[in-house]
């Protein structure tokens, strides 16, 4: 589904991505993991197209077609979602009135006509189950003043809506106690198919303990440095970064 | 920011979708201003003696009287006998009825979207629609003269009806209020009367379009609405002009006045042609709006939205002279390319227990130059008054300015005054989220944009609020700041 092929991209004059290679096939999880500062949620702009990141080479295979070569709102037609670190507020909308812009517009890309009403809004009730959330959070302006909680629920409940094929979740993890955490990673769980796949962008193991991988990845200095299964990501709760870095200098 | 001012110089080549001119045959007074084209426009109206003598009177306070400099808006010197006064499309003086008018006005109006005909049959709302000085069609006449509503040309008021244009012509807007009313007193043309009466609900939306059309010619029009007692309008105008390179005058005037338990609801959507994107042409728009809430628990409400013109200068008013009575403000404004708005609004608290709220929404895009300006005034007799006040500016780009005056005068110790003000812009993190969900660029700014505006947008009737909607999406498109 995946093939991306020793990326490099640059913020500014910064290098941060220095040759990545990752496969991820249909119905695999794989989780990123790294200390701060390593690369990884840049790796998951560039995916998602952020026009701040320069691409210095490489290339990204997503279903056949050149993914760098698309513009961010294609890659997310196509099949390609971010579930943010940070969502972002935008007062006076509501995340309904978002999300019907949205799927009509992917469902015109896709040559299927808008969804009347009904249609969505019973799209809309079946997918609020998945992933439990309120219906009043999202007649409310979309993140405005929502908790922490909320925002990555609201994350998850839109990847629902939108059924991507690839689903990148940056640090969904963050800011969730333990109760919010098992709620979202429930849902991801829930969305999951053969026909699918999820990168999970995670500093932490916690979050593996629910959405389990089948490959983790270490990213060090903008390269994958290691990968295995979600052992690794249990050595690296135990044992910490170092021994990865250390690694990494001796080689 | 340089891949910013790229989408931004993209956007500044947009077109005003406006800008076709009708063929048809006009007649117009010769150019400049003097006594001799007041009594020309006065004979070619047919206008009794004394409405010839308000003119004249108008016309005498305006040469004494001085261009305000105050405004934060700058253009050249205007040259006042460099205008034409008055121009009619030829046929109008024996259309009265719909059927009768001419068939180019009638397509004109179909390309923006007014087919009076369809308008007539469809919506059940009645309009009156004003091309270059004279009022062509009012449509639902009947329906509305039923319930004793008078809903007019202001030339036909003056023959009609002249004991209710004389009692309260000027009443709300003195001649001598300012420079542009006392022009716009001298020389207007036509415009719209509405008086509904006792007790009686209009049961539709009354609505004037305007249009500009002859070359090198101003418009200045005048409404008046008097609600009686107990009724209650919402009134909708609309005005749109042709793109010329030369900078024509808009100075309009309306009066309305509010009787005890009456409410007046005015809607605007001004979309005079805003000039090229270099700031060549465009329509200098000075407007005096204002509104006497007269009786005890009266109301009127404004909404304007706000994105032609190359100058608004623009303050619809409320007098709060009754007991209870209340004012509204809300307001979109927008200005793009070299645009200069100045536009908000005075709220006068006279009477007891009077209220106010205001609800501003500036974005500000290109090299514009938005300013809101709004007065606040508590008189002493005004026990209890309340006043609630929110400015917001968005930016758009880092070339344009907003700018806020707010000015507060309290003479009552009871007053309560609240006021609120907030400046954004549109985030580069708020387009990605938008792009990274599949919508593209200009329907993310549409969104974006149309959010922030959603408390004024919300006060505008259903028809209005979807044109309202598009029109800054169209204005707006491909804007990221």
């Amino acid at each position: 589904m995946l093939t991306i092929k020793d990326l490099q991209a640059k913020i500014g004059e910064k290098q941060i991505l220095n040759g990545i290679n990752l496969e991820v096939k249909p119905g695999e999880v794989h989780a990123i993991m790294g200390p701060n500062g390593s690369g990884k949620s840049t790796l998951a702009s560039v995916l998602a197209g952020r026009e701040e990141y320069e691409v210095t080479g490489g290339e990204v295979d997503f279903l056949g077609k050149d993914l760098l070569e698309m513009a961010p709102e294609e890659r997310a037609r196509e099949g390609v979602f971010l579930a943010f670190q940070y969502p972002v507020e935008i007062p006076g909308v509501s995340t309904i009135n978002f999300m019907k812009t949205a799927l009509n517009q992917i469902r015109e890309h896709r040559g299927q006509p808008a969804l009347d009403a009904v249609s969505f809004l019973s799209l809309m009730k079946e997918k609020m189950k998945l992933v439990e959330i309120d219906q009043s959070l999202l007649s409310r302006a979309l993140n405005e003043g929502f908790s922490g909680g909320e925002k990555k629920r609201n994350e998850i409940f839109q990847m629902a809506m939108l059924e991507p094929k690839l689903s990148i979740l940056d640090e969904t993890d963050s800011g969730l106690d333990i109760d919010a955490l098992k709620v979202v990673a429930n849902g991801v769980n829930k969305l999951r198919n053969k026909n699918n796949a999820v990168i999970v962008v995670t500093h932490y193991q916690r979050l593996l303990d629910y959405i389990v991988p089948d490959y983790v990845h270490v990213l060090y200095k903008g390269k994958i440095v290691k990968s295995g299964t979600k052992d690794l990501a249990l050595e690296l709760e135990a044992k910490g970064y170092d021994w990865i870095k250390d690694e990494v200098a001796l080689a | 920011m340089s891949n910013d001012n790229q989408v931004l110089e993209e956007f500044t080549s947009r077109e005003y979708e406006h800008g076709w001119t009708t063929d048809i045959e006009a007649d117009s007074a010769p150019k400049g201003l003097n006594e001799g084209i007041i009594r020309f426009i006065s004979a070619k109206k047919n206008e009794p003696q004394w409405m010839l003598d308000w003119r004249l009177d108008a016309y005498a306070k305006w040469t004494k009287m001085k261009e305000p400099t105050w405004p934060n808006v700058h253009y050249p010197p205007i040259n006042y006998q460099d205008v034409i006064y008055y121009s009619a499309p030829k046929k109008s003086d024996k259309t009265k009825k719909l059927e009768d008018v001419d068939p180019e006005l009638i397509k004109t109006f179909e390309k923006l979207g007014i087919s009076l005909t369809e308008q007539k049959r469809l919506t059940g709302i009645a309009v009156d629609a004003v091309i270059d000085s004279v009022s062509v069609a009012t449509t639902f006449k009947e329906t509305l003269g039923e319930l004793g509503i008078i809903f007019c040309s202001f030339s036909e008021a003056v023959h009609n009806h002249p004991e209710l244009v004389k009692k309260y012509m000027g009443s709300v807007v003195p001649v001598s209020d300012n420079y542009f009313a006392a022009l716009n007193s001298a020389v207007f043309t036509d415009g719209s009367f509405c008086y509904i009466p006792k007790g009686v609900r209009c049961p539709m939306e009354l609505s004037t379009y305007f249009r500009i059309n002859a070359a090198n010619t101003g418009q200045f029009e005048r409404t008046l609405i008097i609600a009686d007692e107990g009724s209650y309008v919402s009134y909708l105008e609309g005005c749109t002009a042709p793109m010329r390179d030369e900078n024509q005058l808009h100075a309009a005037v309306v009066e309305i006045y509010a009787m005890k338990d009456a409410e007046v609801k005015y809607s605007t959507v001004q979309n005079w042609y805003p000039g090229d994107k270099n700031g060549k042409g465009g329509i200098y728009n000075f407007v005096t709006k204002r509104g006497l809430c007269f009786g005890d628990h009266s109301k009127i409400s404004w909404t304007q939205v706000e994105t032609g013109s190359a100058i608004t200068w623009k303050y619809p008013s409320c007098i709060l002279k009754g007991d209870y009575s209340m004012g509204e403000f809300y307001s979109v404004a927008v200005t793009n390319n070299y645009q200069q708005a100045d536009t908000g609004t005075k709220m006068i608290h006279i009477g007891k227990h009077t209220k106010s709220r205001i609800v501003s929404k500036g974005i500000s895009a290109g090299h514009s130059q938005n300013s809101y300006r709004g007065q606040v005034h508590i008189m002493k007799r005004a026990e209890n008054a309340r006043n609630f006040s929110q400015c917001d500016s968005l930016l758009m780009g880092d070339k344009c300015g907003a700018h806020t005056f707010p000015y507060i005068d309290v003479e009552n110790k009871s007053a309560r005054i609240e006021h609120e003000a907030t400046t954004s812009k549109i985030g580069e993190d708020q387009i990605f989220y938008c792009l990274q969900r599949g919508i593209d660029e200009e329907s993310a700014v549409a969104l974006i944009v149309n959010g922030y505006a959603k408390e004024v947008l919300n006060q505008l009737p259903m028809e209005f609020a979807v044109e309202a909607q598009k029109l800054l999406a169209l204005t707006l498109e491909g804007s990221v700041g």
